[in-house]
């Protein structure tokens, strides 16, 4: 069963991930996630019944590091990254609580 | 107000855990360092670094949960919450959904109608903003990641507390275990507890919950209580209005006693939850915990039962030497120097909760070390000083930890043990107050106060008053 994305829902989903689209991308977003949705409903057809989800690939687990302070000031470096910056610190646009 | 109502709150607590270095870094945690010296790629987000976890986060977060009655969760994991705020470089927040590490405990809390348990409903491990500063002289605000990556846990407790008492009660109990365990120092002030209301209110003996708002910014016992009751009668009101009450977050001003909404957060709770892919499950052995809870320090019950016993300490001054850790502290290690716990005791409870109440600071903040109040204790023990001058040496060791010994040494503030000229100071103060003198021999016996003042006041404080006392019977 193939899904379609609303208008409204292709908005929301923009808005949340903070993304502008055009009519045009908004259009093609839609049918690519249309897409994407028939895959799962394609993966649905499986019968997991009685099988723990999995999120990692590697039977890895318990990696740790020791609580010991190996990082010096590498703010110069740090915040030759930034887009914008004032003294010390990363500049952004004005943003009040 | 014709209907009873009854408020319904929930808190969410974040705690600062006491780490040297952060989360998924090995930057430090520091408080107060220059902006964003205390980062690298992972804390500030750069693309293609890789957090790994620091094990005493683990450690503590199940130190805690053990604790406060929890479950462990033996296979636990990571998740991703997704949202943009510029104090958030990597546009998602490391945190525990599905898996948080300790569920299903409570502490049991005092209430005026008896005990009661506040119930926990689970803990997790997450990490912290940077902070961001807004500039005052241009259109901008200026972010700080050293606080970025600095290691949380969040405690969400069951919608069980009915009153702003009981509130604090469970908040006061949660911050000294979490405070005894050495996990957090829990300011408040200064933002390492914090705390969240949820509340709602409801008609007297409803069974459904009514709309309940969250509230930030509460940085003090002062403020939580401002807040519930002002929140409380807000949503009141609304009901009898007729109006509803919004689901929302709310911010409390404490300087205007007001709260207001916080539209900025509102379309922002679609949070799009999913597994942290950059780091493995978490496998928690049964060996692992019972080697955490073979290691608990003594908590605050223990403390309190072993000074009552131990030093004779009054039920009383025992429950105000452990209600806070660093007094406990300070207490304990003060008397392993001088043995004279009664006297230790009486230096906390007294000048030093006097001073702190003058100078507004908490006792996490105190600053002297238990040498030199050991120091002075053995002062007027030998009578090298009186109480006097001992209150305002103390005064100095309590803002600068001056070594008392020298200082008293330095300023020649040791008691005059000469007695020819204690007696030759008596015989003035003598001559020159004979109207004391007469009141005295008079019947008067109140009289002598004012000339053994007198007296002390012509030895500059350096005199003991029972020796004056005495010299001065004999002579009068
Ligand atoms: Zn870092």
């Amino acid at each position: 069963m193939s899904q379609v994305i609303s208008d409204e829902l292709m908005e929301y989903i923009a808005n949340l991930a903070k993304l502008e689209l055009s009519e045009k991308e908004k259009e093609q977003a839609k049918k690519d996630m249309e897409r994407m949705l028939s895959y799962i409903d394609k993966l649905n057809e499986l019968d997991t019944e009685g099988i723990e989800p999995l999120s990692h690939i590697f039977s890895v687990n318990n990696v740790f590091r020791e609580d010991v302070v190996t990082n010096g000031d590498d703010s110069e470096n740090i915040l030759s990254n930034a887009p914008e910056r004032k003294d010390e610190a990363f500049k952004v646009p004005k943003t009040v609580e | 107000m014709s209907k009873q109502y009854e408020t319904v709150i929930g808190l969410e607590i974040h705690v600062e855990l006491a780490t040297k270095t952060k989360i998924f870094c090995s930057c430090s945690t520091e408080f107060g360092g220059k902006p964003n010296t205390h980062t690298c790629p992972v804390c500030t987000g750069m693309p293609g670094s890789l957090p790994v976890l620091n094990k005493q986060v683990v450690e503590y977060a199940i130190a805690v949960g053990l604790a406060t009655n929890c479950e462990i969760t033996q296979y636990c994991k990571f998740d991703r919450k997704n949202y943009f705020y510029p104090d958030n470089p990597q546009n998602y927040q490391i945190s525990q959904l599905y898996l948080p590490i300790c569920r299903n405990g409570g502490i049991e809390i005092d209430t005026p109608s008896g005990k009661k348990t506040i119930g926990i409903r689970e803990i997790h491990m997450e990490e912290d903003a940077g902070k961001l500063i807004h500039d005052e002289w241009e259109e901008c605000s200026l972010v700080d990641f050293n606080r970025s990556g600095v290691p949380l846990i969040e405690i969400v407790s069951k919608p069980d507390m009915r009153s702003a008492e009981e509130v604090i009660a469970y908040v006061d109990k949660l911050r000294l275990i979490i405070q005894y365990l050495g996990a957090s120092d829990c300011k408040l002030q200064e933002g390492s507890m914090r705390v969240d209301v949820n509340l709602s209110v409801r008609e007297l003996g409803s069974k459904e919950f009514g709309t309940r708002t969250e509230m930030k910014n509460l940085n003090s016992y002062k403020a939580i209580a401002r807040a519930i009751e002002a929140e409380k009668n807000r949503q009141i009101e609304l009901l009898e209005e007729g109006k509803e009450v919004i689901q929302e977050t709310r911010r409390w001003d404490d300087n205007k006693e007001t709260s207001y909404s916080m539209r900025s957060k509102e379309d922002a709770h679609d949070y799009r939850y999913f597994p942290e892919p950059d780091l493995v499950p978490i496998v928690i052995s049964d060996e692992w915990i019972e080697n955490i809870r073979k290691r608990q320090p003594e908590l605050r019950e223990e403390k309190l039962k072993r000074y009552k016993e131990q030093f004779n300490i009054p039920d009383y001054d025992a429950k105000i030497l452990t209600s806070s850790k660093k007094i406990a502290d300070i207490f304990e290690a003060t008397t392993a120097i001088c043995n004279k716990p009664k006297k230790v005791s009486n230096w906390l409870m007294g000048e030093t909760m006097r001073l702190m109440k003058e100078e507004g600071i908490e006792a996490e903040e105190l600053s002297f070390s238990p040498e030199n109040l050991a120091k002075l204790i053995e002062l007027v023990e030998e009578g090298a000083i009186n109480n006097s001058v001992a209150k305002e040496v103390f005064e100095i060791i309590f803002k600068e930890d001056i070594d008392p010994k020298k200082y008293v040494e330095e300023k020649g503030l040791k008691i005059v043990k000469d007695e020819g000229l204690l007696i030759k100071t008596i015989k003035e103060v003598i001559e020159e107050n004979p109207k004391s003198v007469e009141d005295y021999r008079g019947g008067k016996k109140k009289a002598i106060g004012f000339l053994v003042g007198q007296t002390m006041k012509k030895m500059k404080g350096k005199a003991d008053p029972s020796m004056i006392n005495k010299i001065l019977k004999e002579l009068l």
